[in-house]
């Protein structure tokens, strides 16, 4: 089978780097083991959140100048990342997923265990702060669903306390307490599966009689609204009488499946292939350090051909990178990897501070080739963070690397691309 | 040493992180709460009864045996096969008679054919069906699928001579479905192949694939068949097609993981047709010219085991060569009948609950026809909407130009 690039990874990196290729006419293909980490996503992104000296970044767009130049971002170069941070809320907005923020001026989002952080962009109607532990002023009515376990509201009031006056109180509907069955089974999609049609508005009277008694100014409740048809989400927000703000489980997050099944969709609908459930089993390369074609796990003897493969099959969580015994390696290709030697240094002895093993990857260039011993693979690039140079979580840019590379990789390759006519 | 060696077990349980990805895509977790899911039953469910054995619940019965929780699965653990294999395990239920007669699929067919003229008009009688539902638990609203009076085989036998006049073969695992239901299936196949320039030929000895008495518990007759076709599978010594990717699923996964039997020699030679077929297309070893006068619009179905096994797109690939055809593929979601599951009346609900998604789908899309590689989804989808359900081969032999085919591959 032959496409003009295939994609090894099918999560935000490898989806936004296929969507961009597609919708410039290239054939591409996406193979991807099983669903992504996008399904914990909170329903933020983040671009830069930390400087790496103990300080939250207010203007990532200027933060990024500062930044060493093996770090992904300065690999691309700040002209660059401008131009394509100013197009990533279109981007989006073309596949039919809102996101709300600015390169510019990062907000905060909470997190379930009510901390907060720096975030770029945000899926329409979840909580955004202009600074910490300020969402709205006067009352806040927190509302969870009757038996749900992944939502704590006494975090969320406690992370809030210093601004803000907060009720907890409960709802249920017939439709849910039927999932009540299954308690531990009781997760975010499928309370979401039934919030749709009249749930919405029965759900949005019994919030707006506790809005009455409790004389609140605002409200919190946990992201469990959603739907692939429809927007009962928004629904619900215009149902309430004051602001409503969702706020992110524990995963399963809605929105980030949603989010992840929505760019699915759309990729296959501008006529690109994605083998889901599928793992790269080998990878032919010939004496001049190309890469000819890979096969997979399902497909057997049907090699997958291409002019250019891009690796985005994510971190450690998502088998990218592997850890064993000895040491950390890129299982596919056998790439060239940036890591501690000892494994003794993988990790700081305090859980936590910052441990090297999370910057740890895949070596690239500066145009994010990786090589083999030594030698880079000139059609092969590295996405995401399954590359090394960036400490995703210390500093708070997991999102942002996903998207600027893949963006970056599929406009280098698209310098060479001529439109094949059919 | 690697960790894995050291440290997993063959069902590889251990590897799971407890994401509950697989939950979220079960779609009898979406519309079923009294099953535990797909993560609960699975991977957490064997820490405990790997301890105590009366920790197996019941409630497993309800796993559809789908697989798109495997398909879900980031880190590759085969939860619907540690499901499955708790329930031949530990299950206490014995099957029903109902069960029995349901998974029988080889007697009853056999049984049917003969008297089809009388079985098929019988089956569809109200009293009949009233009967079946309260004495047997078949539910009333199902049709059974019509049994064909002549069976494939016997189709074969008055053409078997002019397969081995072909220097090249491949032999045939027609399944079930081809022999008593629907032979005309089997002979699209057999056009299409012998157009190809391959002769047909079928196995010494074929049996039903055995999914529906895996999912019945009838493990060791289940077994039983299976030995007979992997021998006979050995034995043919060249590639074997179906057009079921159930059977085709069943023989190449099922067997080793449920059923402990050794396939490895053969499994990559049990294929289906499609699968072949575009492969030869690819390496440039086959043509396929079609009808100049073709104008349909057909949707794409992906049964729950042809998303498993990966192979979508080969009938994609093929169905979109064709000119004149304009073919959408639907979101994937299960048509909810998971072969026998569906004709129990206590899963007929849930049954019709889980494929309402893959009926809307094709409502709004509203093709001329559906495509589909699995019958039991051509019988729950014919059921449930006014669409008419073909098999991927049918369609190619309906508008391949034999004539021209026969010619560019001679």
């Amino acid at each position: 089978m032959k496409y003009d690039t295939i994609i090894i990874g099918g999560g935000i990196s490898g989806l936004v780097a296929g969507i961009t290729l597609c919708s410039a006419g290239q054939k591409v293909g996406i193979v991807s083991s099983g669903q992504s980490a996008l399904h914990f996503n909170s329903g933020s992104m983040e671009l830069l959140g930390h400087d790496g000296r103990g300080n939250d970044v207010d203007n990532p767009c200027e933060a990024i100048k500062l930044l060493p130049p093996s770090h992904p971002y300065s690999k691309i170069g700040a002209a660059t990342m401008a131009a394509m941070l100013a197009d990533v809320k279109d981007f989006f907005a073309r596949a039919g997923i809102k996101l709300c923020g600015d390169e510019h001026h990062n907000h905060y989002r909470i997190t379930p265990m009510g901390a907060f952080r720096p975030a770029w962009l945000s899926l329409d109607g979840y909580a955004m702060f202009d600074r910490p532990a300020h969402l709205a002023d006067g009352t806040i009515l927190i509302v969870n669903i009757k038996g749900f376990i992944d939502f704590y509201p006494e975090f969320i009031r406690h992370a809030l306390e210093t601004s803000n006056y907060c009720e907890i109180r409960e709802i249920s509907h017939p439709k849910i307490e039927r999932l009540r069955k299954s308690a531990s089974e009781m997760r975010p999609t499928n309370i979401s599966a039934v919030i749709n049609g009249d749930v919405v508005k029965d759900i949005a009277s019994d919030i707006n009689s506790l809005i009455e008694q409790t004389g609140a100014d605002a409200v919190i409740m946990p992201a469990v609204v959603g739907s692939l048809n429809g927007h009962p989400d928004a629904e619900l927000r215009q149902r309430v009488k004051k602001p409503l703000y969702y706020a992110p489980t524990m995963p399963i997050s809605v929105g980030g499946m949603h989010m992840q099944i929505t760019l699915r969709q759309y990729f296959r609908s501008i006529g690109g292939d994605y083998f889901l459930g599928d793992t790269v089993s080998s990878a032919v390369i010939d004496d001049d350090g190309h890469v000819c074609s890979i096969f997979t796990d399902n497909l057997g003897d049907t090699p997958l051909e291409a002019d250019d493969f891009i690796l985005a099959s994510g971190s450690f969580i998502s088998h990218g990178l592997l850890a064993t015994y000895e040491k950390i390696c890129e299982p596919i290709f056998g790439l060239d990897i940036e890591a501690p030697e000892n494994r003794a240094d993988w990790c700081s002895p305090d859980i936590y501070s910052q441990h090297p093993y999370m910057s740890a990857g895949v070596a690239t260039d500066n145009m994010f080739h990786p090589s083999i011993q030594g030698r880079p693979v000139r059609n092969l690039f590295a996405a995401g963070s399954v590359a090394s140079g960036c400490d995703p979580l210390h500093e708070q840019s997991g999102a942002g690397v996903a998207i600027l590379t893949a963006m970056f990789i599929a406009r280098e390759i698209l310098k060479t691309y001529h439109r094949h006519d059919i | 040493m690697t960790y894995k060696s050291d440290n997993i077990s063959p069902n590889n349980f251990e590897e799971c992180i407890k994401c509950t990805i697989c939950t979220a895509y079960c779609p009898v977790s979406a519309v079923n709460p009294s099953y535990p899911g797909p993560k609960q039953a699975g991977p957490d469910g064997e820490r405990y009864r790997l301890k105590k054995p009366s920790f197996y619940d019941e409630a497993l019965k309800y796993c559809l045996n789908c697989k798109r929780c495997e398909v879900a699965c980031p880190s590759g653990v085969r939860v619907g096969d540690i499901i499955q294999s708790a329930r031949i395990r530990y299950g206490k239920t014995r099957p029903s008679l109902r069960d029995r007669l349901l998974a029988d699929t080889d007697f009853v067919g056999t049984l049917s054919s003969a008297f089809a003229p009388i079985v098929n008009p019988t089956l569809r009688t109200r009293p009949v069906k009233a009967l079946m539902h309260s004495v047997l638990g078949v539910d009333s609203h199902r049709q059974f699928p019509a049994y064909s009076s002549s069976r494939f085989t016997s189709w074969y036998r008055r053409h078997k001579q002019e397969q081995e006049k072909y220097t090249r073969h491949v032999a045939y695992f027609h399944g079930c479905y081809v022999e008593y239901n629907n032979p005309a299936l089997g002979i699209d196949f057999v056009k299409i192949m012998n157009a190809l320039g391959f002769g047909v030929r079928l196995l010494d000895k074929e049996r039903c694939c055995g999914v529906a008495k895996i999912a019945n518990g009838l493990i060791d007759k289940a077994r039983r068949d299976a030995e007979i076709n992997i021998e006979s599978i050995r034995r043919a010594d060249c590639p074997v097609l179906t057009t079921s990717s159930t059977c085709t699923l069943t023989m190449r996964e099922e067997y080793p993981h449920l059923l402990g039997i050794d396939n490895s020699d053969v499994r990559e030679s049990i294929q289906l047709a499609v699968r072949f077929i575009f492969s030869l297309i690819d390496r440039g070893e086959a043509k396929l010219v079609f009808r100049n006068d073709i104008n349909e619009t057909i949707a794409y179905h992906t049964p729950c085991h042809m998303s498993r096994l990966g192979w979508a797109i080969y009938p994609i690939s093929l169905l979109k060569m064709i000119p004149g055809l304009t073919l959408r593929v639907l979101p994937q979601n299960c048509c909810g009948i998971a072969g026998t599951y569906g004709f129990k009346k206590e899963n007929y609900e849930v049954s019709q609950q889980i494929g309402q998604k893959l009926f809307d789908s094709i409502a709004e899309f509203n093709p001329g026809s559906v495509a589909t590689d699995c019958e039991t989804c051509k019988w729950q989808i014919e059921m449930s909407t006014p669409y008419k359900v073909e098999n991927p081969i049918s369609i190619l032999a309906r508008m391949i130009d034999f004539e021209k085919t026969r010619l560019a591959n001679s």
